[in-house]
C-alpha cells in the first residue's frame, strides 16, 4: 500500500471516499436517459447502410401517416442551417490550411460512412419513431468507397467529398525546419533501427450510450439541451453560435450525471443539434436515446494511425535523431478536434523521456468513408508512446543491450528541458519512477517467474516501457497559433453562503473523475474546514460562467487552479472583514484551521463569523467593500503539465494457442502532487485496463466496402473482469507541476498511454524466448495474430 | 395492451405494457425506476441486471409479460429504508470500485447474485462470475476488491485501492 493512502483524514492529500457514490449505488443517479420531460417526443435516426453513396430519393409520405408519427426530417430540412463544425484548424507543411469539408445534421445528396443519419423521424413514443423509420423508402446510388488510407490518397481514388481537392486533409511536417538536419543525422548514424506499424482503431464505448434532449420554451423563446457531454459550455458555444444560430442567453446546456467519456463526448454530435432544432420545430422535447449499435457507428472513433518510425543511434547507443511518417485516419469528416490529434497532440510527444536532439514527425491526414475519427482517453499521445517505446525495444533486440539500460543511458535528467519538438518539460525524475518501478513490478525476480512458467508449459515475457504526456490543456495563447478555435482556460465561481457553506460552480465536467469529492477537499486545506462544507456544481451552463470542460487530463490541473484563484480571492475578503470585526490591519491576519487570528495576539474570529458578517453587513466596511461573499475567477495555464512514469507488464503466452494472458501489470508513475491518492489509483487503473483492451483485444474493422463489422459488443471485444489481472500502482515519485497553484499534473489518461507498449513488448519478449525471431506484432495481439507469428 | 403485475422491492407494480415491451423498459419508463441502466442491445454488458424470483437476470434479455407474478429486486432496493447502504454497496464505496456509476448497478446485483451463491468466492471465481457485466472505468481492479471486502475477506494485501 503506498504510504500516502489514508496518511491524511481530509483535506489535500487525504482518501477520502467519494461522496457521489452514493447516489450511484443507490439507482439514484440522474443520467440523461433519467430524464423524461412533460409531453417528450421521441427521434429514431434512419442512417446509411452503405459506407459511400448518393441518395436519388427519399420518400417519407407513407411512414409520417403512420400512427404516433408527428414529423419526419430530412437534409431539406436543414438547409441554411450551419455545418457541424470543426474546433482546430491545421496549417500544412506548405503552409496553407487544411481541407474542411461539410459536415450537415442530416445528410445532404450524399452519404459517406455507414450510420451517416439521413432522416430522423419524430414520433408519440420510440417504438413507433423506430417502426416508421422502418418504412421510409429510400433509393442510394452506391458509390465506391475508400477505407484504407493508403488506396484514399491514390491517384484517381474516389473521392469521399467531391468539392475537396482530394482526400486528404492535410499533410503536416514537425519540425519542418529540422527536415535536413534530421536526416543528414541518419546518414552518419552507427545504427538505425525503423519499425513499421498500425495503432489500431478503437471505440471509446463508455458505458452509457449518448442521449440527448431538446427542449424549447416558446413563452420565453429559450431552448435547452440535456447531453451527455463533458463539455456543456462548449456545446452551447459549437451548436448555438455555428450550427443554430441561438445565442448564448437563449441556449442553456445541460451534462448531468454522464457515464463515462473518455474523450467520444467532448464533441458536437448531430443528433444534439437535431433534438434542439427539432423541439422548436415542433414545440415538443424532442429525445434520442442512442443504442449501442447506433453508438458504434455515429461515436467518433479513436486511434487509427498507419506509422514508420526510424531511430538513429551512435556507436555508444545514444539515439541521435528520429524521424516518423504516419497516416491518420479522419473518417468521413472532421469531428470536434480531430486535425489537432495527430499533430498537436501526437508530434511535440515525440521526444518521450529521451534526450534525442533531432526529430522530424509528419502526418498525412486523411478522409475515409468510416465513423469520424477524433481523440480517445490519450489522443494522440498513446499514439506516440506506442510507436516510440517500441521502436527503442526493437533497437535493443537489434543491439543486443537491455532495453531499461538502454533508456536510462538516454533519459533526460536536468530539468527545464526545450525538446526539439516545441515543448518545454518543467519537471521530471524519470531515473526515479524506473527505480519505482524495478522495485514494484520485482523485475530481479522475473527469471524465476519465468522458469516456473516453462515448466507450466507456458512463454513468460517482460515488457517495460517509459511514458510522457501532455496535460493540463491549454495554453490559449499558445494553441491559439497552432489552430485551436478555442481558449483552453477554465473558470470557477465560488460562492460562499451566510453560514459558511460553499457552492463551488466550475466548468469542468466529471463523468466518474469524482469531483464532487476531491474539489471540496481543496478548499477545505486552503480555509482548513471541514470538506463536507463544500459542495461542488458542474454540468450547467446556466451555473459557471463559462467552461471549456474535462478531457486531457486536465481537471484540476486548469479548473483546480481556477478554482484556487477564486478561493484566494475569497479568503483577501474574508481577512479584510475579519480586519475590521477586530479592529486590525488586513496585513496582521491569519488564516489557519477556519480560524481568522491577529498575529502575536489571542484574538481571532472563526469562519462562520466572517461569512455571516459578509451577508448580514452590520458591523461592516460598507466604504471599502461591497457585502456578499462570491467570487469568480479564469485560469489560463502558462504552460502545459507533463505528468511521465514507467509501466511494467508480464505476460504468460500459451505456445498451443497464442493465447497472451496478463500475469502482472505495474506502473510507476509521477503525476505531481496529488489530492486524493484513491482516485488517482482508479484512474490508473481504468487506464491500465483500457490500454490492455488495446493491446490484446480492441480492434474496430471495416471491411473493403467500409461496412462496419465490429458493431456491437458481440463483435468488437471489450476487456472484461477475468482479462485483467490486480494492478500494482504507485505514484510516490512526486515532481510538481512548477506553474499551476496545486502542483498537479493530472493521471486521467496515464494508464491508457503507458500500458499498450508494455503489453507488445512483452510478448515479443515471450515470443523470443522460446526462440521465435519475433519483433513485432500488430495490436490487437489476438492468439490468432500471436499464433501465426510463433508459426514465422 | 396488456396488464403485467409484478412485485417490485416488495411492493406491488402494475402498469400497460406491449408484449414486445422488455422488462428493464417497464422498469424505467413505466415504473420511473431509473437506477437499472441500459448499456447495449445484445446482452453483453449487464448494466441492466436485476433480480428475479432471487436469480440474477438481465432485465433487458427478459419480456416483461415474462416477469407476470414474479418478485424483482432492483438496485432501488439494496439499501435499508433509511438510507443505509449495504454490505456490498459499502464495499464499492469503501474501496473506490465504481467511478461514473453507469455499470454499477448492474455490478451490486450481480455480486448479490454471486455472493448468496458463494459466500466466499476467489479472486478467480468473482473474474469469471462478472464475465457478463462490463466496466469501462475501473479496470476491474476495485470492483473484484470490493466484492472480496464484501464477502468478508482480507483485501489489505492486494495492490492499493
Amino acid at each position: 500500500m503506498p504510504k500516502d493512502i489514508d496518511a491524511k483524514e481530509s483535506g489535500i492529500g487525504a482518501a477520502s471516499k467519494r461522496r457521489e457514490d452514493i447516489r450511484f449505488l443507490s439507482g439514484t443517479g440522474n443520467y440523461t436517459d433519467d430524464i423524461n420531460l412533460n409531453g417528450q417526443a421521441y427521434v429514431h435516426f434512419l442512417r446509411s447502410d452503405v459506407a459511400h453513396g448518393r441518395i436519388t430519393s427519399i420518400e417519407t409520405a407513407e411512414a409520417a401517416a403512420m400512427p404516433g408519427v408527428l414529423r419526419i426530417f430530412t437534409g431539406a430540412d436543414f438547409e441554411g442551417v450551419g455545418s457541424i463544425p470543426c474546433g482546430w484548424q491545421v496549417t500544412d507543411r506548405f503552409g496553407e490550411v487544411m481541407q474542411e469539408p461539410a459536415h450537415p445534421v442530416l445528410a445532404q445528396g450524399k452519404v459517406r460512412h455507414v450510420g451517416d443519419p439521413i432522416a430522423a423521424v419524430v414520433a408519440e413514443t420510440a417504438e413507433a419513431a423506430r417502426d416508421a423509420a422502418e418504412a421510409i423508402e429510400l433509393d442510394i446510388e452506391e458509390l465506391p468507397a475508400v477505407v484504407d488510407m493508403k488506396a484514399a490518397l491514390a491517384e484517381g481514388a474516389p473521392k469521399v467529398h467531391d468539392d475537396l481537392t482530394s482526400n486528404l486533409c492535410y499533410d503536416w511536417g514537425f519540425v519542418e525546419d529540422n527536415k535536413a538536419a534530421v536526416n543528414a543525422a541518419f546518414e552518419a548514424a552507427a545504427h538505425v533501427t525503423s519499425l513499421e506499424l498500425v495503432n489500431n482503431r478503437l471505440v471509446a464505448n463508455p458505458m452509457e450510450p449518448r442521449v440527448a434532449v431538446g427542449d424549447f420554451n416558446r413563452a420565453t423563446g429559450d431552448s435547452t439541451l440535456y447531453t451527455t457531454s463533458q463539455n456543456p459550455h462548449v456545446i452551447r458555444l459549437l451548436m448555438g453560435a455555428f450550427v443554430l444560430g441561438i445565442p448564448e442567453h437563449k441556449l442553456r446546456v445541460v451534462a448531468p450525471d454522464v457515464g463515462g467519456g473518455f474523450g467520444s463526448k467532448i464533441f458536437h454530435y448531430a443528433e444534439e443539434a437535431f433534438c434542439t432544432f427539432a423541439a422548436k420545430a415542433l414545440n415538443r422535447a424532442v429525445k434520442w436515446t442512442s443504442s449501442r449499435s447506433e453508438a458504434f457507428m455515429s461515436d467518433a472513433h479513436g486511434r487509427d494511425h498507419v506509422t514508420k518510425i526510424e531511430l538513429a543511434l551512435d556507436a555508444d547507443n545514444n539515439f541521435t535523431a528520429l524521424r516518423t511518417d504516419t497516416l491518420a485516419n479522419m473518417g468521413a469528416y472532421l469531428s470536434t478536434f480531430a486535425p489537432s490529434v495527430p499533430t498537436w497532440l501526437h508530434g511535440t510527444l515525440m521526444a518521450g523521456n529521451y534526450k534525442t536532439p533531432l526529430i522530424y514527425v509528419n502526418v498525412k491526414a486523411v478522409f475515409t468513408n468510416t465513423v469520424p475519427v477524433d481523440a480517445y482517453r490519450g489522443a494522440g499521445r498513446p499514439e506516440a508512446t506506442f510507436q516510440l517505446e517500441r521502436v527503442i525495444d526493437k533497437a535493443a533486440l537489434e543491439l543486443g543491450v537491455d532495453p531499461i539500460a538502454l533508456r536510462r543511458q538516454n533519459f533526460i535528467t536536468e530539468f527545464p528541458y526545450a525538446t526539439p519538438v516545441a515543448v518545454e518539460y518543467d519537471t521530471g525524475d524519470y531515473v526515479a519512477t524506473m527505480d519505482k518501478l524495478e522495485e514494484i513490478a520485482d523485475i530481479a525476480g522475473f527469471a524465476a517467474r519465468r522458469a516456473e512458467s516453462e515448466r507450466a508449459g507456458k512463454l513468460r515475457g517482460l515488457g517495460v516501457n517509459c511514458y510522457i504526456e501532455a496535460c493540463g490543456i491549454a495554453p490559449s495563447n499558445l494553441v491559439g497559433q497552432l489552430g485551436a478555435r478555442a481558449g483552453l482556460y477554465e473558470s470557477a465561481t465560488v460562492r460562499v453562503n451566510a453560514t459558511g457553506g460553499i457552492v463551488v460552480m466550475t466548468g469542468s465536467h466529471s463523468h466518474g473523475q469524482g469531483h464532487e469529492t476531491s474539489f471540496p477537499q481543496v478548499i477545505a486545506s486552503m480555509i482548513g474546514i471541514d470538506e463536507n462544507m463544500v459542495e461542488i456544481e458542474h454540468g450547467d451552463t446556466n451555473n459557471a460562467p463559462m467552461g471549456m470542460g474535462t478531457y486531457g487530463s486536465r481537471s484540476l490541473a486548469v479548473g483546480g487552479s481556477a478554482m484556487v484563484r477564486a478561493t484566494e480571492k475569497i479568503i483577501a475578503k474574508a481577512k479584510k472583514i475579519a480586519a475590521h470585526l477586530m479592529e486590525a490591519a488586513d496585513a496582521d491576519i491569519e488564516l489557519k484551521d477556519g480560524q481568522f487570528s491577529v498575529a502575536g495576539t489571542d484574538k481571532s474570529v472563526a469562519w462562520g463569523d466572517v461569512t455571516l458578517a459578509a451577508y448580514v453587513p452590520h458591523n461592516y466596511p460598507l466604504e471599502e467593500i461591497e457585502p456578499g461573499l462570491e467570487e469568480t475567477a479564469f485560469y489560463d495555464p502558462s504552460n502545459f503539465t507533463y505528468p511521465s512514469g514507467a509501466y511494467a507488464c508480464e505476460v504468460e503466452v500459451d505456445p498451443e494457442t497464442g493465447k497472451v494472458s496478463i500475469a502482472r501489470f505495474a506502473a510507476a508513475d509521477d503525476f505531481g502532487n496529488i489530492v486524493n491518492p484513491m482516485i488517482v489509483d482508479g484512474q490508473v487503473h481504468g487506464g491500465i485496463g483500457q490500454g490492455i483492451g488495446q493491446a490484446l483485444l480492441e480492434g474496430c474493422v471495416y471491411d473493403e466496402n467500409g461496412q462496419l463489422l465490429s458493431a456491437s459488443f458481440m463483435d468488437y471485444a471489450m476487456p472484461r473482469a477475468d482479462d485483467v489481472p490486480f494492478y500494482e500502482v504507485d505514484h510516490s515519485c512526486q515532481t510538481p507541476c512548477t506553474h499551476n497553484p496545486l502542483g498537479v499534473k493530472g493521471c486521467g489518461e496515464a494508464g491508457a498511454i503507458g500500458s499498450p507498449p508494455a503489453v507488445v513488448n512483452a510478448v515479443v519478449n515471450a515470443l523470443r524466448s522460446a526462440g521465435k525471431d519475433v519483433t513485432h506484432i500488430d495490436m490487437p495481439l489476438s492468439p490468432a495474430r500471436v499464433w501465426a507469428a510463433m508459426q514465422g | 395492451m396488456t396488464k403485467v403485475t409484478m412485485t417490485v422491492n416488495g411492493k406491488a407494480a402494475s402498469g400497460e405494457v406491449e408484449g414486445r415491451t422488455l422488462l428493464v423498459s417497464f422498469l424505467r419508463e413505466t415504473l420511473g425506476m431509473t437506477g437499472t441502466h441500459v448499456g447495449c442491445d445484445t446482452s453483453q454488458c449487464g448494466a441492466c441486471v436485476v433480480h428475479v424470483d432471487g436469480k440474477a437476470v438481465k432485465s433487458c434479455a427478459m419480456l416483461a409479460l415474462e416477469a407476470e407474478g414474479a418478485e424483482v429486486a432492483t438496485i432501488e432496493g439494496q439499501a435499508a429504508a433509511d438510507g443505509t447502504l449495504n454490505t456490498i454497496q459499502a464495499a464499492f464505496q469503501e474501496h473506490h470500485g465504481l467511478q461514473c456509476g453507469f455499470c454499477t448497478p448492474g455490478m451490486v446485483m450481480s455480486a448479490a447474485a454471486l455472493l448468496k451463491d458463494n459466500p466466499k468466492p476467489s479472486e478467480a471465481e468473482i473474474r469469471h462470475y462478472l464475465e457478463g457485466n462490463l466496466c469501462r472505468c475501473t479496470g476491474y481492479h476495485n470492483i473484484v476488491k470490493a466484492i472480496m471486502a464484501a464477502s468478508g475477506q482480507d483485501v489489505s494485501a492486494i495492490a492499493a485501492e
